[in-house]
């Protein structure tokens, strides 16, 4: 278990902490610490604790046991309302009998704050989110977009330590996600808040996050920035929903500086032990646009494995095959399209070909879970 | 579209419009003959044949001062009835909602009761409770009677509304730093307001409509359902049909208000 010792930075702190409804684990045992002025993300699918992880961070749920320590602070029991923590509900939850003005000022009027500095600040966050002009209206006349900008300027302009969100995007469309998940960004530089967020989307927590913690069934299998996650993921899991992988497995042996890996089909393919611990029952791993489609017989990189071409899919950036191996092995690999100008160089079906990497640009994954 | 489909089409619109009369005239035929014989001067005791129109009964609304006091103390039992039975009902219907707790479905079957409960049953026994309990009949066992039917009927309503409550609302006036207390007043009771409202109208309106369970533990007191029991035989005075279109039109206008302003909420949507 890793716990920084910067403990003077540390703005969220959780230790053990494990939640149960009923029989079922909901969180398990999960320690972490989050930085003073950090994008943190909790990444995995749904059920897998991260909802609730964010809900005991803001005290809508209480731990069942476990410490929860706010700039260093006990708050495992302080209701919600004594917590400097905001929140950016899922689908807003926006006061709808208030004009935007009030819920944007909700939080300020209930600690006291009137006058003109209410009036300042409240327009201060208007700015921030750039709806200023929006005051007099209600929930109910803005868009989805707009909405969710006013759940942020609502927490954001009670300045707390911790900013909370939990799948702020999730109800937006596609390209209006993509849009507010660069403005999110923006925001959080400029604000400076510690920002913990809540996604199921492994594209938006790459774009976004400083770290990202990958949960599944209440714990989370790794925990580091975007690009190790991707380079360097340590389980099967993550492997697979971080990004698209190829997982080599078959009986573990070990050769000087390499792990090596024996395929049923009797091919051997390697990496480097620098990349990881493959355990006892780990495999080798190769990101689909590491591979390198070559004719039979050409010079390889290291790793070759012999297929067939069984499916190719022209997607404009890059072109995805499905190559098929021995033994039942499929492979996905891309290629990207920089020379190519028209789809006919590309390989078809049926086709021949050798796959091949170098065994540095594979990763290790080791013996599942286990954060 | 097929000419034979456009003439189903245009039938089955109009089908629509005549049944939907028909219904309401079923429904407003009876109300409406008590307005027309409020403006009835009849011949002799009897209101129920119609003679010739008059104002008269409009205007001597008052001279009864039996029929006056009886319309008081109806008003004020309703009143006294519908603001307990709406408090102590809209609290339960959120405990009910809301909470788990100990006999939390015993309860919810208990509250059906006394609206499945025959009237003349409940009278009867309630009789026999506050006589064994030596409670002096009066306005007072009439309120806590009517405020124990209606309680049942207000936490049914209540319940119905909060179930569609957003309880992230409350969460997020709480992560906003409001206390529960605040959280009450200055979410959930705005939000709640037009479901008590409804409860209100609808708990007032049986208080003073109510007939069985009063006439058996009113003792000497007359309510305006009683009053007119007592006249059936010696004829029914025409200010009782002004009294009780007096009744219908506030109530029918206070929920027109109501419907005004939720119109005029959703109106201000794009």
């Amino acid at each position: 278990m890793e716990v920084t010792p910067r403990v003077a930075e540390v703005d969220v702190r959780l230790v053990n902490v494990t939640k149960k409804f009923g029989d079922a684990i909901a969180v398990d045992a999960i320690t972490l610490d989050v930085s003073d002025g950090e994008f943190f993300t909790l990444l995995g699918p749904s059920g897998c604790g991260k909802t609730t992880t964010l809900r005991m961070i803001g005290g809508f749920e209480q731990p069942t046991s476990g410490l929860i320590e706010l700039k260093g602070v006990d708050v495992t029991f302080l209701p919600a309302y004594e917590r400097d923590v905001n929140t950016v509900f899922q689908s807003y939850a926006l006061f709808p009998h208030l004009t935007i003005y009030e819920n944007v000022a909700f939080g300020l009027r209930r600690s006291g704050i009137k006058g003109d500095e209410l009036t300042r600040r409240v327009g201060e966050a208007m700015e921030l989110v750039q709806l200023v002009g929006f005051e007099k209206r209600i929930p109910a006349q803005l868009s989805g977009g707009q909405a969710q900008r006013v759940a942020l300027a609502r927490a954001l302009v009670n300045e707390p330590a911790v900013l909370l969100l939990d799948e702020p995007l999730g109800a937006l469309d596609l390209k209006l996600r993509k849009q507010m998940g660069i403005e999110l960004k923006r925001i959080q530089r400029e604000v400076g808040i510690t920002f913990i967020y809540v996604t199921h989307d492994q594209e938006e927590a790459m774009t976004m996050s400083d770290r990202i913690a990958v949960m599944n069934k209440g714990r989370y299998e790794q925990l580091a920035g975007p690009e190790t996650l991707y380079e360097r993921p340590s389980t099967r899991f993550v492997a697979g929903f971080v990004g698209a992988s190829n997982l080599l497995e078959g009986k573990i042996g070990s050769e000087g500086e390499d792990w090596t890996v024996t395929l049923p089909s009797g091919a051997v393919v390697r990496a480097p032990k620098s990349l990881g611990d493959i355990g006892s029952n780990g495999a080798i791993g190769v990101r689909p646009e590491k591979l390198t489609l070559l004719e039979p017989g050409q010079q390889s990189k290291g790793n070759a494995l012999e297929g067939t071409v069984v499916d190719t899919s022209y997607l404009g950036v890059i072109t995805q095959y499905v190559v098929e191996g021995k033994g039942g092995l499929r492979l996905l690999v891309s290629e990207q399209n920089i020379d190519r100008t028209t789809k006919s160089d590309t390989w078809r079906p049926g086709e021949q070909v050798t796959l091949t990497w170098r065994p540095e640009h594979g990763f290790v994954v080791g013996d599942a879970a286990g954060a | 579209m097929s000419i034979i489909r456009k003439i189903a089409a245009v039938a089955a619109s109009r089908f629509l419009t005549i049944y939907a009369s028909l219904a309401l005239l079923y429904l407003l035929l009876p109300i409406l003959t008590v307005a027309l014989f409020s403006f009835n001067d009849p011949i002799g005791r009897s209101n129920y044949s119609w003679s010739s129109f008059t104002i008269d009964n409009w205007l001597s609304l008052f001279r009864d001062p039996t029929l006056v006091s009886a319309v008081g103390i109806s008003l004020r039992i309703a009143l006294v009835s519908t603001i307990i039975a709406t408090t102590i009902g809209t609290l339960m219907a959120m405990a009910l909602v809301r909470y788990q707790f100990r006999f939390r479905k015993a309860l919810d079957l208990f509250v059906f009761l006394p609206l499945a409960t025959p009237e003349i049953v409940l009278g009867a026994s309630l009789l026999t409770l506050f006589v064994t309990l030596r409670i002096p009949l009066g306005e007072i066992t009439l309120i806590l009677a009517h405020v124990m039917f209606n309680v049942s009927y207000v936490v049914v309503t209540m319940k119905a509304r909060l179930a569609g409550f957003d309880m992230r609302l409350e969460e997020a006036a709480a992560d906003l730093g409001a206390t529960p207390w605040q959280t009450f007043w200055r979410v959930t009771f705005p939000l709640i307001l037009p479901g008590i409202a409804a409860s209100a109208v609808l708990a007032f309106g049986l208080s003073l409509d109510d007939f069985v369970i009063t006439r058996f533990n009113a003792g000497q007191v007359q309510t305006f359902p009683v009053y007119i029991y007592l006249k059936v035989q010696k004829g029914i005075p025409p200010q009782v049909n002004a009294f009780a279109t007096l009744f219908f039109v506030v109530t029918v206008s206070l929920v027109a208000i109501g419907a005004l302003l939720q119109r005029r909420r959703a109106n201000l949507k794009p």
